[in-house]
């Protein structure tokens, strides 16, 4: 039998010296790349968006030399319009896709782990559910928004490449083309509007179906969609009126409204969305649904 | 037992509750340093809901210490102590075998990967495979090396061995006293699997119902219980003599005795009755839980102190 004569109870920490004191970003760090591992759509579904667009936009160069040539007869506005227009529908594209990608990602994070009961393991590892869930949150809230810039970035350059070799082969002047498509500046406005609409006006939208992802046992989807829905229904057979409905599309169409990239030529504009209350009352709902799924997630077991 | 083992695991009137199903019903128990513990029942006794306790997984009712440490509230503290395998099934299985290394690598500080390449190198187990192309019995081993490679204090194993073929079964047990280990570890197995760590164990603790109704270290087990088959013609003079258990088999009797509440039950006395020897765990187990549940708990009692 064992005698550690020199060890008295509850002196474990003391008997060995932790040989790697960790810091706390790092089971942060490994939690965010794991999930990369596990969900490779998020950089996969935004690249397979921009390569079928870059592949129609590729079959549309043929109609380019003939589209700048009667580009002079519109008014400058116009002329404007017509030839960004390709490129903020690749954002526009791209957009759309990592929203979907967000939202299936969220509804799946906290409830795959207890459906394959892989929590398990995860729970066997020194990592806190705190650690766990915010390694989640930041994917839709920022990890998501900064591959969409990055694939758009690279989306639209290569179209501006593209066409700038299509109108120099067919003998046309290039310096109308790219005064007219102003790339850095879009693309800061584009960053811009990721980070601050797509990502923090809409986390409370993406920490909410994390709560449900961690509370429903399954069909994760309906329980995220139907409150909202009563909530609406019941409103209107009530009092007839859609005041609930109007308000979320206030806070998460009409609110960002300011940093939509057409309307607002200057980041200063989309920075000045953040000083609004509804602005703060939604990183607050967003902290309390993520507090609620922390808290679940301790009790929740496989499924 | 010597006074100065830790107590690895310190439970009084632990109790957990599923609604009206009582699944610990305020248990008290210590497990020391340095111990190999089996924790054996039949379904639903209780066991996995202890180690659940045990690791933070579950809150519960009483008083429960690991390594000194409230499992619910510090288990992500705890868990840097203690390594845990629950069955085959938990790796997630998406994750490629190099990708659970790095991972664990980053998270866990007490991690070597050094030390679960080498235990993976023994295996057949490729680097840049996923773990649901491996094997049952891989996947396993997988987990095995992950463990191994942890320096924990306190490793709880829930039916580790559930579902594998009889080679693995036999090199899980086979690897983990010989490359893991060692005085200053602590193992709590949890399985049905009784006949296979009966020679691994140091200490047995049975759990029916909810509740612990017999405990006994392995040498204590073995100086203690006496299996007599008994030859025909002394069944009556041997029943006679108080034992706990009688079963039948190939037409003999045989009566399994406790040395401890018999005292004066000497071998030679037993061997005079028919062939002596040590009954396996799953004859105590059968002979303390009873084929009667109704009087068991009574029963049971009476064995376990």
């Amino acid at each position: 039998m064992n005698s550690q004569s020199n060890a008295v109870p509850g002196s474990f920490d003391s008997q060995r010296i932790a040989p790697a004191a960790l810091s706390a970003t790092r089971p942060f760090y490994w939690s965010v790349r794991r999930e990369l591992w596990e969900n490779r759509s998020i950089y996969v579904a935004p690249l397979a968006a921009a390569s079928v667009y870059l592949f129609g936009f590729l079959i549309s160069l043929i109609r380019l030399p003939q589209k700048m040539r009667t580009l002079s007869a519109l008014d400058p506005a116009h002329q404007h319009a017509a030839v960004t227009m390709p490129y903020e529908f690749a954002a526009g594209l791209i957009m759309v896709t990592t929203l979907i990608v967000a939202v299936f990602y969220c509804l799946e994070a906290l409830h795959g782990e207890r459906r394959d009961r892989s929590i398990l393991f995860w729970k066997s590892l020194p990592v806190s559910d705190l650690t766990t869930v915010l390694s989640k949150a930041i994917i839709p809230i920022v990890v998501l928004q900064l591959v969409a810039f990055a694939v758009t970035f690279a989306t639209q350059w290569i179209m501006l490449l593209l066409s700038s070799a299509v109108v120099l082969g067919s003998g046309l002047n290039v310096a109308n083309l790219w005064t007219q498509v102003s790339l850095f500046q879009m693309s800061l406005m584009l960053l811009g509007h990721l980070l601050i609409l797509h990502g923090l006006w809409y986390a409370p939208v993406y920490a909410w179906l994390l709560l449900v992802s961690a509370w429903a046992r399954r069909a994760a989807f309906l329980w995220a969609v139907l409150p909202w829905l009563v909530i609406f229904a019941v409103e209107k057979v009530a009092f007839n009126t859609s005041h609930f409905a109007a308000m979320l599309g206030h806070h998460f169409v009409g609110g960002g409204q300011a940093v939509e990239p057409g309307m607002s030529p200057i980041i200063g504009v989309q920075l000045s969305s953040l000083s609004g209350p509804g602005f703060w009352i939604g990183l607050a709902f967003a902290a309390i649904f993520l507090a609620g799924a922390v808290r679940l997630r301790r009790y929740q077991g496989p499924i | 037992m010597t006074v100065a083992a830790l107590p690895i695991i310190e439970a009084r009137g632990l109790r957990k509750a599923f609604g009206a199903t009582v699944a610990l019903d305020r248990i008290d128990l210590r497990i020391d340093e340095g111990r190999i513990v089996g924790l054996i029942g039949p379904n639903g006794a209780g066991k996995t809901t202890a180690l659940n306790a045990i690791l933070g997984l579950t809150p519960y009712q009483g008083e429960l210490k690991v390594l000194g440490r409230d499992p619910w509230t510090e288990r992500d503290r705890l868990m840097r102590d203690v390594s845990f395998i629950a069955d085959v099934a938990v790796l997630p299985r998406w994750i490629r075998v190099s990708q659970v290394l790095e991972y664990v690598a980053g998270v866990h500080p007490r991690f070597d990967r050094g030390k679960a390449e080498g235990f993976l190198a023994k295996t057949n187990i490729q680097r840049g495979s996923k773990v649901r192309e491996l094997s049952k019995g891989m996947v396993t081993q997988l987990h095995l090396a992950l463990v191994m490679a942890i320096d924990a204090k306190l490793l709880v194993l829930d039916e580790p061995t559930l579902g594998l073929d009889i080679l693995y079964r036999k090199q899980f047990y086979d690897s983990l006293l010989s490359d893991y280990f060692d005085r200053s570890r602590t193992i709590v197995v949890a399985t049905h699997q009784i006949e296979e760590v009966q020679h691994v164990l140091t200490d047995l603790m049975f759990i029916d119902r909810g509740r612990i109704v017999f405990s006994c270290s392995m040498d204590e087990f073995e100086l203690r219980y006496v299996e007599v088959m008994v030859r025909p013609e002394q069944v009556v003079a041997a029943r006679a003599l108080g034992p706990m258990h009688e079963r039948q088999a190939l037409g003999r009797s045989i009566l399994l005795f406790d040395r401890g509440v018999n005292q004066k039950l000497e071998r030679q006395q037993l061997a005079t009755l028919g062939e002596v020897r040590t009954p396996s765990i799953a004859d105590l187990f059968v002979a303390v839980l009873g084929n009667t549940p109704g009087n068991l708990a009574a029963g049971a009692q009476g064995v376990a102190r």
